[in-house]
């Protein structure tokens, strides 16, 4: 049997990342996810690595920029306010085609907001957050092994497409802990060498040049084009959610990460008391998994969207489901998390001229 | 006996800088240093944004193009993946000196072994000739039209003084190139601090006072007298720390 050791969602996803080949970190201190900066600063001189903190989070980003240019695997993380200052360098590696993890354990919002778990930094994460047409793989595990699992997975990602993956996680897995083993994961993806990389010429090649600048409309234009058939290519072949009793559902839950944990409490309960209630959590949040939302949009009575803020998820919903059923919204927000009586609430609520 | 010809550091593009502008000097000295060193293999430069910002056309080496002003950031990166290269960042007063102050400072004072090339000609080119953090009390600017007000505009940052009360740098030297003289003494700054990051012994910056006769108004043997007139005057030339201290 695989041995399980019981560590915090920080932690681990630190762990993993060392486990995964990483072995350069550049990080700016912020709540809630300091320990895997502390992991990191402790781990990484023991086994030949960097941990650098940065003067800003804006230093630390174009560090890692420098980094993956020159071919390392390389990891930064985060919180919410601090994402928003690695924006611009996200862009610019989106831009300039470099693979890297980036993780935001995510904390209420706007402005300073607060520290406690939430969901808010969806649209950021999954619709922009720098500036341009570009796109991250953003992956939003629900547990401390998925979590391990994912931040694996995610370097092979980042290296296999040559782009940012975000690991989007908040407070609440960040800090828990949980048991987990580390070695369970197998790549499954042919890596190639990274021959584009800056790492001196030896005179031996022509030289390579890491950038994202392109005067020529046309050409721009063109390169942009190209990263978008690559997008259409992941979308097609890595957008996954878990199904969960959805089968004869009326209604199913969508809801990732944290919440859709407390989801499948309330699912439950509903079930006990005899509602028909299943769940769809998207595990890649870009690219978002449409497939299951069409295949039941016809079958439910409605779909209802949980989330830890808002409601920003719910437009991706909105957009698989298409409008052939409702799609209803229960969500809090700065740091606060439906507990399962809320959400089966809701729920009974919604079925309630029925019974 | 000796000819004259283009470093081989230096590629066969033709530069896309102004007339009597000195980044096409400095260019070549930074070309030239690289060639003697027999360092072209293992360099790797950064380009900054600003006039300079196509310099990863000009070098025959593996370049990274930053963000503006996240040069020394980028080159952290490089350096720590790689360091045994040699990494330079290419950077003017806009980018080094307003928007990257932070990353000059905290590379400088983590001893980051890198090599800094900062071209202050006082504004802010490739945008029309804005105020930039160096220029002169008194300098007309697109945005300081009626010259900079120091009273509402604050005074130039001199980052050579700044930088050298730091414990991480090794050299901080601010040169000129507006005559031979100047430009032989560029070129020993430059190759020292090239030669400090082979020797590991941390971070080495040339400031060089450069001209901008687009935007400063005025023809290239003109910018050079008003350079000599006003920005050494204010800027004085020569070596602000050096750890070596044989110089």
């Amino acid at each position: 049997m695989e041995e399980k050791v019981l560590m915090k969602g920080n932690e681990a996803l630190a762990r993993a990342a060392i486990e995964a080949g990483c072995r350069f970190f550049f990080g700016y201190p912020i709540t809630p996810q300091t320990e895997v900066a502390a992991y990191m600063a402790k781990q990484m001189p023991k086994i030949g690595g960097t941990f650098l903190q940065a003067e800003s989070e804006v230093a630390a980003i174009n560090m890692v920029y420098g980094a993956a240019g020159a071919g390392a695997r390389v990891l930064t993380s985060s919180s919410s306010p601090g994402v928003s200052l690695k924006s611009e360098g996200i862009s610019y590696i989106a831009g300039s085609d470099l693979p890297c993890v980036i993780c935001n354990i995510v904390r209420g919002g706007p402005g300073l907001g607060g520290i406690q778990p939430a969901q808010s930094d969806y649209f950021q994460a999954t619709k922009g957050g720098g500036h341009g047409d570009y796109h991250m793989i953003v992956l939003a595990p629900c547990s401390v092994q998925e979590m391990v699992n994912l931040v694996k997975e995610a370097f092979d990602l980042a290296d296999y497409y040559r782009m940012p993956v975000m690991i989007m996680g908040d407070g609440m897995l960040g800090q828990m802990m949980e048991p987990v083993s580390f070695g369970s994961y197998k790549s499954s993806k042919e890596l190639a060498e990274k021959t584009w990389a800056t790492t001196g010429t030896k005179l031996e090649r022509k030289r390579n040049i890491i950038n994202s600048l392109y005067i020529t409309p046309e050409e721009l234009e063109k390169l942009v084009v190209e990263r978008y058939k690559k997008y259409d290519t992941i979308i097609e072949s890595e957008a996954r959610s878990e199904e969960y009793m959805c089968e004869d559902a009326d209604i199913i839950i969508a809801a990732y990460g944290t919440i859709a944990r407390v989801s499948k409490t309330a699912i439950k309960r509903a079930r006990d008391k005899g509602l028909k209630v299943g769940l769809i959590r998207p595990i890649t949040l870009w690219p978002f998994d449409k497939k299951p939302f069409e295949k039941y949009s016809e079958k439910v009575k409605s779909f209802l969207t949980v989330e830890m803020s808002m409601g920003q998820m719910i437009e991706d919903v909105k957009l698989a489901v298409s409008g052939k059923a409702p799609v209803e919204f229960y969500g809090r927000t700065g740091g606060m998390i439906p507990t399962p009586e809320e959400i089966l609430e809701k729920l009974e609520n919604m079925m309630g001229g029925e019974r | 006996m000796a000819t004259f010809k283009r470093p081989h550091s230096l590629t066969d593009i033709t530069l896309h800088y102004c007339p009597g502008c000195n980044h096409g000097i400095v260019h070549r000295l930074v070309a030239e240093t690289i060639d003697e060193l027999g360092i072209e293999g293992t360099t790797v430069g950064v380009a900054p944004v600003g006039c300079a910002v196509f310099a990863y056309n000009y070098f025959e080496c593996d370049m990274q193009e930053a963000a503006h002003g996240r040069a020394p950031a980028v080159a952290t990166g490089i350096k720590r993946v790689n360091p045994d290269n040699v990494v330079f960042t290419y950077q003017g007063d806009g980018d080094l000196a307003a928007i990257g102050t932070a990353e000059t400072v905290h590379a400088a004072a983590r001893g980051e072994n890198i090599t800094v090339i900062f071209i202050n000609n006082a504004i802010y080119g490739m945008t029309g000739g804005q105020m930039a953090p160096t220029t002169l009390p008194g300098q007309v600017t697109q945005t300081s039209p009626y010259g900079r007000d120091v009273q509402t505009q604050g005074y130039p940052l001199k980052i050579c003084e700044m930088l050298s009360t730091l414990d991480g740098v090794a050299l901080a030297e601010r040169c000129a190139v507006n005559n031979i003289k100047n430009i032989t003494e560029t070129k020993k700054a430059i190759k020292k601090a090239f030669q400090n990051q082979i020797d590991k012994k941390g971070f080495s910056i040339i400031e060089v006072l450069s001209t901008c006769p687009t935007n400063w108004g005025l023809s290239p043997v003109e910018a050079l007298k008003w350079l000599e007139e006003n920005m050494i005057p204010y800027y004085p030339l020569g070596v602000y720390k050096d750890k070596d201290g044989d110089k």
